[in-house]
């Protein structure tokens, strides 16, 4: 492998793993902060991608998908949490697992009654057909290099909202003891929603951004959500950090994995797991 | 775990009364039902099986394993590689083979999985669960993505397996027998310091148990176990496939046994007969007023999954306590 | 309120298990007798093929319909499964229809890996089996069975066709990528043996699990081999996304793309201007000059709305085979001697050219070159005439 080949397999694998650290960012939110297990993190992604074609065929524009996909998501986030989520957080997790597991089945119908079974694919706005000549035969396309600027984006807007904003604050503390941050006078209620309704706002965007260099296909949301574990196991629970750096650790050893050692390569991402863990039992960087 | 959720260790008058009407009708099933219907109830006790193996690791010792499937696949690829394309191969070394086989990987699985604790410990076991089903799934000389038949059953010998109803009663054998095995196991000392562990790990570590030991022990009984079922499997099914290994597969079992009630095996039975009886009702409901109500069997189950962890947290067994006539344990 | 006593218990729970096994048995109790022909449908119905079962079902039907909508006189009862493309519900679905339902003739279907578990159940059963699409070689190499017929083709067939194809156009060194799966496979033995016996080099073989479709990294490596052309199998939505995936590398026009022609039948649509100069080889072509070719797309297009591709015509072929065969035995499918001997001998005069059975029951028939040109495959020569496939292993004939 020369160094031009290298170079690009090493974009294709960030371009990977900034996609998941999208959707990890969510689901460790959800998890590190209320403590919820959400095996139907998956299927925001899937519900995401297919509203994504659904708002891009009836409005031609994959930005205004984006726009609109992520406003309603959010407002579907909020709606579940108050419904459901919020009378689980005090649960156990087995119970979780079982809930999370019927919301599996029961979105997999609502995509099937609503959108249908096809594979669809989602056209790449004019504006980014094009694409970037690497080298002599190879062209980079631009549309994935948007995708991983969004990513970069919301990723640093996400640190900055916790890091450097009141609700932010507010948010560190609930996940650090909600009982003292409850008796401080903070809406602990409103915080999760919030936090929640982010997770499946992160997870649909994730999926509607992807859909022209993934298509949307039934199912997508089983594959992508047990990815999604791994790289919010390898970083820490709770931390976005953490997400972001294994989430980039997994798209290197993914990628690398699929051209340099095929019989293996799916079985890597879980064998890296393993010894992270075995060396890190709590993960990357845990709180 | 969980306090709040009581184990029905000792079974009330009502279940019991429950289970006797159980066996009977199992018994008498195949002069009813057709052989189509007999291989699915035969299915159903294989799972059944499958699902108090879980329950071992998850009600008695409270460990929560979404790779558990990894075990009952393992189990079913070893009686693949055993059988030779054109003819039977012989039950009676083959089963214990299996059974020991799949043992095995859980106890090297579960010596680096077990000192784990939580969350970490659900997701590490799923991880190498994963692992053992792209193993499979890559590479075709394990059989790939499309698996591998097993043309003949098992010859047993004394009796012909290829005879639809004596299998079924064979099957049926088998799980009578793994669930007095485990109730004798539960009320073991064994049984006793695994409960032990579950409601408190610390304290028993305090009062110098090795908690480490017991639960790998608990792991890999758990395993072969597993690994019984998956052999049954094969061998009624003829083909196994690396969604045997699967997550799903992990998962379904994980619901099976807290459907029914965890923590006393006749849980776990219930919970898969319920489970997999309510999958084939779901499948086939009619279209009613153009809408496929069987293509969307997901929506039917998914729901009554939800329903289930909202009202009946205790599971089936404990909806029959409750209404069954006996003062709440 | 009281509570419920031991007996209540034991008649409640009884009532319960009782209503249980009945459930169960309902849908056979209420089957009443009948005289009508029970046809199944076992094809995808979700997922990457979906597109694929619906055209086979469509052209079965108008086949059938054409011919007044009965099979040797007899009225027909529908039965339908959705097979998903999942090779582990297989067996378990194929024997929903026999065992259950009954059928007296399984279509299907499209998956390789599943029909296997069709030909495990119809081994078993002698159910009259017909293939309207799947490839997989031992369907009618060394699983073959007289109750088993396949309209379509082996997975090898169209390959074989390209090899020599690709070596006349002065390719000599090339990569083959497909999904790891039988038809992937078989489709790779077909183009080596062709490919090699005729001069040409296999630089590097890639692959990746089916249906995935990230195909970014396995791009990047094509490119960085710089072979004189790619070869591949793909099919379905997969394949659309393949062909744009390879023109947004920049790959098009620089390494030129063959490949038998699944990759280009019913989605030159979605892949667009980036399918044009796309050489395939496949038994059939919508640009044949024919006038059954033309007859036929135009009644398809007529009933569906829909333009027709390979998989309808090769649906529509199974019905053909099977009117015939209900037609010689006068609609007494029990006859499976009779059956079987008229379907063996059947001459289909297809859409695609009049093709005959092989002594395995597999398609002989001719291999057309094809271009894309302007969303159309367009037909510039006969790539292998009467290609047959071998057929090793079967133990029929």
């Amino acid at each position: 492998m020369d160094l031009a080949n290298f170079l690009i397999q090493l974009l294709n694998s960030v371009q990977y793993g900034l996609l998941l650290f999208m959707l990890a960012a969510g689901l460790t939110l959800i998890f590190g902060i209320m403590g919820v297990v959400n095996l139907a993190h998956g299927s925001f992604y899937m519900l995401g991608a297919y509203l994504g074609y659904a708002l891009c065929a009836a409005w031609g524009s994959l930005t205004l998908a984006i726009a609109g996909g992520a406003a309603l998501s959010v407002l579907f986030g909020l709606l579940l949490e108050r419904l459901l989520f919020r009378h689980f957080y005090h649960r156990d997790h087995l119970d979780q697992v079982l809930l999370t597991f019927g919301l599996i089945y029961i979105f997999e119908e609502m995509r099937s009654i609503l959108w249908g079974d096809d594979v669809h694919g989602v056209p790449v706005p004019a504006a980014l057909e094009w694409s970037i000549p690497l080298t002599e035969n190879l062209s980079y396309p631009a549309y994935r290099l948007f995708m991983s600027g969004v990513c970069l984006l919301l990723a640093a807007g996400l640190y900055l909202l916790i890091s450097k904003t009141r609700l932010g604050m507010k948010i560190r503390a609930g996940a650090f003891n909600r009982d003292m941050t409850e008796s401080l006078g903070i809406n602990i209620q409103r915080i999760h929603a919030i936090v929640f309704a982010m997770g499946v706002g992160l997870a649909a965007v994730a999926g509607i951004v992807a859909a022209p260099v993934s298509s949307v296909y039934p199912n997508m949301g089983s594959q992508v959500l047990i990815m999604c574990f791994v790289v919010v196991v390898i970083g820490g629970i709770g931390s976005i950090r953490g997400a972001l750096i294994a989430a980039l650790l997994v798209g290197l050893v993914d990628t690398f994995g699929k051209v340099l050692l095929p019989q293996v390569a799916s079985m890597l991402v879980y064998v890296l797991m393993a010894l992270v863990l075995l060396w890190k039992p709590q993960g990357l960087f845990k709180q | 775990m969980s306090t709040a959720r009581a184990h029905l260790e000792v079974l009330p008058r009502s279940i019991q009364l429950v289970l006797w009407l159980g066996l009977l009708a199992l018994l008498a099933f195949p002069w009813i039902g057709s052989d189509f219907h007999a291989q699915m109830v035969s299915r159903m006790m294989i799972l059944a099986i499958f699902a108090m193996s879980l329950d071992l690791l998850q009600g008695v010792t409270g460990l929560v394993s979404l790779g558990h499937a990894a075990y009952f696949g393992l189990a079913g690829y070893l009686l693949a590689f055993m059988t030779p394309p054109g003819e039977p191969v012989s039950l009676w070394w083959t089963l214990p083979v299996a059974v020991l086989g799949a043992g095995l990987a859980a106890a090297v699985i579960g010596f680096f999985v077990v000192r784990t604790q939580g969350i970490y410990f659900i997701m590490v076991t799923m991880a190498f669960a994963q692992m053992v089903f792209y193993l499979f799934f890559d590479n075709k000389v394990l059989g790939g993505s499309d698996g591998i038949y097993i043309n003949f059953k098992p010859d047993a010998v004394l009796f012909d397996l290829e005879n639809k109803q004596v299998f079924y009663y064979f099957t049926l054998a088998c799980l009578v027998g793994v669930y007095l095995f485990l109730r004798r196991l539960l009320w073991s000392p064994l049984g006793r310091t695994l409960n032990g562990i579950r409601i408190n790990e610390h304290r028993m570590r305090a009062m110098g148990y090795s908690t480490f030991g017991y639960k790998l022990t608990a792991f890999t009984v758990a395993g072969a176990l597993a690994g019984l079922a998956g052999y049954l499997w094969g061998a009624q099914t003829g083909y196994v496939n690396p969604e045997l290994m699967g997550f799903h597969m992990s998962a379904h079992a994980i619901m099976m046994v807290i459907l029914g009630g965890m923590g006393n095996f006749a849980g776990a039975m219930v919970g898969a007969f319920c489970f997999e009886y309510l999958l084939h009702l779901f499948k086939d409901l009619p279209t009613v007023g153009g809408f496929q109500m069987g293509k969307h069997w997901q929506l039917w189950m998914g729901s009554f999954i939800v329903l289930v962890v909202i009202w009946a947290p205790r599971g089936v067994l404990g909806l029959i306590q409750r209404f069954g006539g006996d003062s709440d344990a | 309120m009281t509570q419920p006593n031991r007996r209540q218990l034991l008649t409640r729970s009884a009532a319960v298990i009782g209503a249980a096994s009945t459930g169960l048995l309902l849908p056979e109790i209420v089957r009443a007798q009948s005289n009508k022909v029970r046809v199944g449908f076992m094809l995808p119905y979700t997922g990457t093929f979906a597109p694929l079962g619906v055209a086979i079902e469509n052209a079965f039907r108008m086949a059938l319909d054409e011919q007044g909508g009965k099979l040797g006189g007899r009225e027909i009862e529908w039965f339908k499964v959705d097979d998903e493309s999942e090779p582990s519900k297989g067996v378990e679905n194929a024997s929903r229809l026999v065992q259950r339902d009954k059928v007296d003739i399984l279509v299907g279907t499209v998956h390789s890996g599943v029909q296997m578990g069709i030909q495990k159940v119809a081994r078993d059963s002698g159910v009259l089996s017909l293939i309207p699409n799947a490839g997989v070689h031992a369907a009618t190499r060394a699983l073959c069975a007289p109750n088993v017929f396949r309209t379509s083709f082996s997975n090898s067939q169209p390959t074989r066709a390209l090899g020599k194809v690709m070596v006349d156009k002065g390719h000599k060194k090339a990569v083959w990528i497909t999904w790891k799966y039988a038809a992937g496979d078989e489709a790779f033995e077909g183009f080596k043996e062709s490919y090699t016996a005729a001069g040409g080099t296999i630089v590097k073989e890639l692959g990746l699990p089916f249906p995935n479709v990230e195909f970014q990294a396995l791009l990047t490596e094509i490119a960085a081999l710089k072979p004189d052309a790619v070869a591949c199998f793909f099919a379905g939505g997969g394949a659309a996304k393949f062909i744009k995936d390879y023109a947004a590398a920049g790959l098009k026009g620089k390494i030129p793309l063959y490949g038998s022609g699944f990759l280009t039948e019913g989605v030159l649509d979605a892949a667009g201007p980036a399918a044009d100069g796309i050489y395939t080889t496949l038994h059939y072509s919508d640009s044949l000059d024919t006038a059954r070719n033309k007859a036929f797309r135009l009644a398809y297009a007529k009933t569906f709305k829909l333009q027709p591709d390979v998989y309808a015509v090769q649906g529509y072929d199974t019905g053909l085979l099977m009117i015939q065969g209900a037609n010689a035995v006068k609609g007494d499918l029990s006859n499976k001697k009779a059956l079987y001997a008229a379907m063996e001998s059947a001459v289909i005069d297809s859409p695609r050219g009049k093709w005959s059975m092989s002594k395995q029951h597999n398609p002989v028939q001719d291999i057309y070159l094809r271009v894309v040109e302007n969303k159309e495959n367009k037909v510039v020569g006969v790539a292998a005439k009467a290609l047959a496939d071998s057929g090793a292993g079967c133990r029929m004939a």
